[in-house]
C-alpha cells in the first residue's frame, strides 16, 4: 500500500510540474508573440537607455527566441520576473508582498464557508423532506448562481454605505501601517476590512461543502449501522453528529484543499470589488495598465498556488482514501 | 466537482444506441423531451430560457431606447433619474435607460452562453470520442492536456488572454472554449470506454466499418445526451464568466451586457447612492440564467444517472 501511494504521489508531482511548465511556456509565447514590439514583455519605452540595455542582457532579449526561452526559464527558477513598468520595482518583490493578503482572504473565507457548509449540510440532511430543507437548498443554489461581485456590491451598499458599520475598501484604514505580517494579523482594523470580502466569498463557496455534506449524509444514513444504532436506542442527534456526520466529513475535507486552488483563481473579482490589495487586484491593474512583467508575474504566482493546492488535495486524497488507488483517479 | 466525475464513472443506463445512422440528433432530442416530462426543475429551467429567448428576439420592440443611447432633454442629459413611468428602472450616470440596457443585455448573455456551450460541448465531445476510441498514446496525450487545462486558473487566464487580443465577446467565448472542454472531454471519454466494448460496435468493426464511421455513427449517438448535459452546464458558466470579465473592465466596450451594466453601476458609485433599481436587476437576470442552466443539467443527470434519483 505504501508503495502505491508513493507512486501515486510521484506521478501527481510530475504532472504538477508538467502543468506549470506548460503554463510558463504558454505565457512565454503569449508575451513574446504579442502584436507590436517583441520587447514589450520587459521593456517599457519610457525606460532609460541604460535600463533598457540592462534588461536586454538580463533577459537575453537580443538573442534568438530559443535562447530567450532558456534564459526566461532560468530567470523564473530564480524568481526573477523582471521589473514592473509602473512601480519601477522588481515584480518578484511586488507579488510576494501582496501574496499573503490573498492567502489570508482565501483561507478565512474557506474556513467560514466550510463551517457554514458542513453544519448546514448536516441540518439539511437531518431535515430531509421538510420545507426548511427546500428553502435551504434553494438558498444555496441561489448563492451559487449569483455573481460574486454582485453579492459584494449589495453587501457594500448595505453594510458600508447605508449602515456604515464596515469599511468599503482596502485592507487597512488610511494612515495605518503594519510593521510586520504578525502586526497585521493581530490588528482589529485588518479584520474589520476582512469581514465583507470574506463573507461574500464564503457565501459563494459554502454551496459545494453544503451539498456534498448533505448527499454524503443521506447516503450514509441508509447504512446498516445507522439502523442498528436506532434499534439500540441512541438519540437521533447523537446518531447524526457522532456517527453519520463523522463519516460524511472525509470527502468534504478533501474537497476543501481543492477549493483553495479554485478560489485563489476566483477571488480576483472579489479583490477588485473590495479594493483588497492581493494578487488578483494586482493582476487586473497590471493588465489594464499594460504592465506586462507584473501581469505575467501575478498570473504565474496564482497558477503556482493553484497547482500546489491541487497537488496537496491529491495528497490528502491518496492518504485518506487509499482504496482509490493511483490508477483509477489518474485516468479519470 | 469532485464527485460529479466519480458519479459518471458508474453510468447505469447507457442510452440505447441508434443503429440507423443520421438520426442521432433526433434521438438526443428524444432524451431532452424525456427529461422535461420527468423533471419539474428542468422544466422550470427551460421555461426561464424560453422567456429570455423571447426577450432577446423582441428586444428592439420591448426596449424604449437604444442600449447606449444618451437621452437628452433640451440639451441636458437625463442622468441618474429615479425610476418613473418613462424610465421604469431609471437612468445611468450618462443618461442611458437602464431598462433598455437590461433588455438588450439578454441578447449578449444568450449569445455568449449558447455559443460558448456549443463550442465547449463540441470540443469536449470530439476529444472524448477520439481519446476513448483510439486509446494508447493519443488517449494519454489528450488526457494530460486536460490535466493542464484543469491546472490553469480560469478567470485570470481569460483576463491575460483578453488583454492581448481585441476585447470582444467572441474572444471571451474562444478563451472559454480553450479551457472548459476539459470536463466534457473526460466524462465523454470514460463513457466511450464503456460503449466501445458493446456488441454492436464489435459487429460494426467485423463488418469492416471504418474508424470514423464507427465513432460518429455508432458511438457518438449514445454519448450525445452527455454532451447536452455538459453543454447546458456550460451556458451558465459562460454567462457568469462574461459578466465577471466585463465587470473587471475587459469586456467588449460596444456591447451592453449585464456585467457591463454592473461595472457601470460600480464605477459610478451606485451603491453609495442606493440606486437599487440599477444594481439589483442585472444580477437577478444573471442569477436566473445560471440557475436555469443548473436546473436543466440536473434534470439530465437524473434521467441519465438514475442512481442519483434516490436522493
Amino acid at each position: 500500500m505504501g508503495r502505491r501511494i508513493t507512486i501515486y504521489l510521484g506521478t501527481r508531482f510530475l504532472q504538477s510540474l508538467l502543468v506549470l511548465w506548460v503554463i510558463v511556456t504558454i505565457l512565454f509565447l503569449l508575451f513574446r508573440l504579442a502584436p507590436g514590439n517583441p520587447l514589450v514583455a520587459y521593456i517599457d519605452p519610457t525606460f532609460t537607455a541604460e535600463q533598457q540595455d540592462e534588461l536586454m542582457s538580463r533577459f537575453g532579449l537580443d538573442q534568438p527566441l530559443p535562447v530567450q526561452y532558456v534564459v526566461y526559464l532560468g530567470n523564473l527558477v530564480q524568481g526573477d520576473f523582471g521589473d514592473s513598468f509602473f512601480q519601477r520595482a522588481p515584480v518578484g518583490e511586488i507579488v510576494m508582498e501582496v501574496l499573503p493578503n490573498t492567502l489570508y482572504l482565501t483561507l478565512t473565507s474557506l474556513i467560514l464557508a466550510y463551517i457554514i457548509g458542513v453544519i448546514g449540510g448536516i441540518i439539511l440532511a437531518w431535515q430531509r423532506g421538510t420545507a426548511a430543507e427546500q428553502a435551504g437548498v434553494t438558498f444555496t443554489l441561489m448563492t451559487r448562481s449569483a455573481p460574486e461581485f454582485w453579492v459584494g456590491m449589495i453587501l457594500l451598499a448595505i453594510f458600508a454605505f447605508r449602515l456604515q458599520w464596515l469599511p468599503s475598501s482596502g485592507a487597512s484604514s488610511a494612515g495605518v501601517i503594519y510593521t510586520s505580517e504578525l502586526d497585521k494579523l493581530t490588528s482589529l482594523d485588518f479584520w474589520q476590512h476582512m469581514i465583507l470580502p470574506a463573507t461574500t466569498l464564503a457565501l459563494y463557496l459554502h454551496g459545494l461543502p453544503l451539498l456534498l455534506m448533505r448527499s454524503n449524509m443521506l447516503e450514509i444514513m441508509q447504512d446498516d449501522f445507522v439502523t442498528m444504532g436506532r434499534f439500540m436506542g441512541y438519540s437521533e442527534w447523537r446518531l447524526m453528529v457522532r456517527r453519520v456526520a463523522r463519516n460524511a466529513l472525509l470527502p468534504v475535507v478533501t474537497a476543501m484543499a481543492l477549493g483553495i486552488g479554485y478560489s485563489i483563481g476566483g477571488n480576483v473579482v472579489i479583490e477588485n470589488v473590495f479594493g483588497w490589495p492581493g494578487l488578483g487586484r494586482t493582476l487586473v491593474r497590471a493588465v489594464s495598465a499594460n504592465d506586462y512583467p507584473l501581469a505575467q508575474g501575478a498570473f504565474l504566482l496564482i497558477a503556482v498556488v493553484m497547482v500546489l493546492m491541487n497537488f496537496f488535495a491529491d495528497m490528502l486524497y491518496g492518504l485518506l482514501d487509499p482504496r482509490i488507488g493511483a490508477t483509477e483517479r489518474s485516468s479519470s | 466537482m469532485l464527485n460529479r466525475a466519480e458519479v459518471h464513472e458508474e453510468v447505469i443506463t447507457a442510452p440505447q444506441p441508434q443503429r440507423r445512422g443520421g438520426s442521432a440528433l433526433v434521438q438526443a432530442l428524444r432524451v431532452v423531451g424525456e427529461v422535461l416530462q420527468r423533471d419539474r426543475l428542468a422544466l422550470i429551467g427551460t421555461i426561464i430560457y424560453i422567456f429570455f429567448i423571447l426577450i432577446a428576439i423582441f428586444a428592439p420592440v420591448i426596449a424604449p431606447y437604444g442600449p447606449l443611447e444618451v437621452i437628452e432633454e433640451e440639451g441636458i442629459w437625463l442622468a441618474n433619474e429615479e425610476p418613473s413611468a418613462r424610465f421604469p428602472l431609471g437612468t445611468t450616470n450618462l443618461g442611458r435607460d437602464i431598462f433598455s440596457q437590461l433588455i438588450y443585455g439578454t441578447r449578449t448573455a444568450l449569445l455568449v452562453g449558447f455559443s460558448a456551450a456549443i463550442a465547449v460541448a463540441f470540443t469536449g465531445t470530439l476529444v472524448g470520442l477520439i481519446a476513448g476510441y483510439y486509446g494508447g498514446w493519443i488517449d494519454r496525450g489528450l488526457m494530460r492536456l486536460a490535466d493542464v487545462a484543469f491546472g490553469i486558473p480560469f478567470l485570470p487566464f481569460i483576463i491575460v488572454l483578453v488583454a492581448f487580443v481585441e476585447p470582444s465577446i467572441w474572444n471571451i467565448v474562444a478563451a472559454m472554449a480553450l479551457l472548459l472542454w476539459r470536463d466534457t472531454g473526460r466524462v465523454i471519454r470514460s463513457q466511450v470506454l464503456v460503449v466501445k466494448e458493446k456488441a454492436f460496435v464489435n459487429a460494426a468493426k467485423l463488418s469492416g466499418a471504418s474508424n470514423w464511421r464507427i465513432i460518429f455513427l455508432y458511438i457518438a449517438p449514445s454519448i450525445l445526451p452527455l454532451s447536452f448535459l455538459y453543454g447546458s452546464l456550460a451556458i451558465g458558466w459562460a454567462i457568469m464568466t462574461e459578466a465577471s470579465v466585463s465587470f473587471l473592465g475587459f469586456g467588449d466596450p460596444d456591447v451592453v451586457s449585464w456585467g457591463f451594466m454592473l461595472q457601470d453601476a460600480f464605477l459610478s458609485q451606485a451603491m453609495s447612492r442606493e440606486a437599487w433599481y440599477w444594481i439589483i436587476p442585472p444580477g437577478i437576470a444573471i442569477m436566473l440564467t445560471v440557475m436555469a442552466g443548473f436546473f436543466i443539467g440536473r434534470g439530465f443527470e437524473e434521467v441519465l444517472f438514475p442512481r442519483l434519483r434516490r436522493q
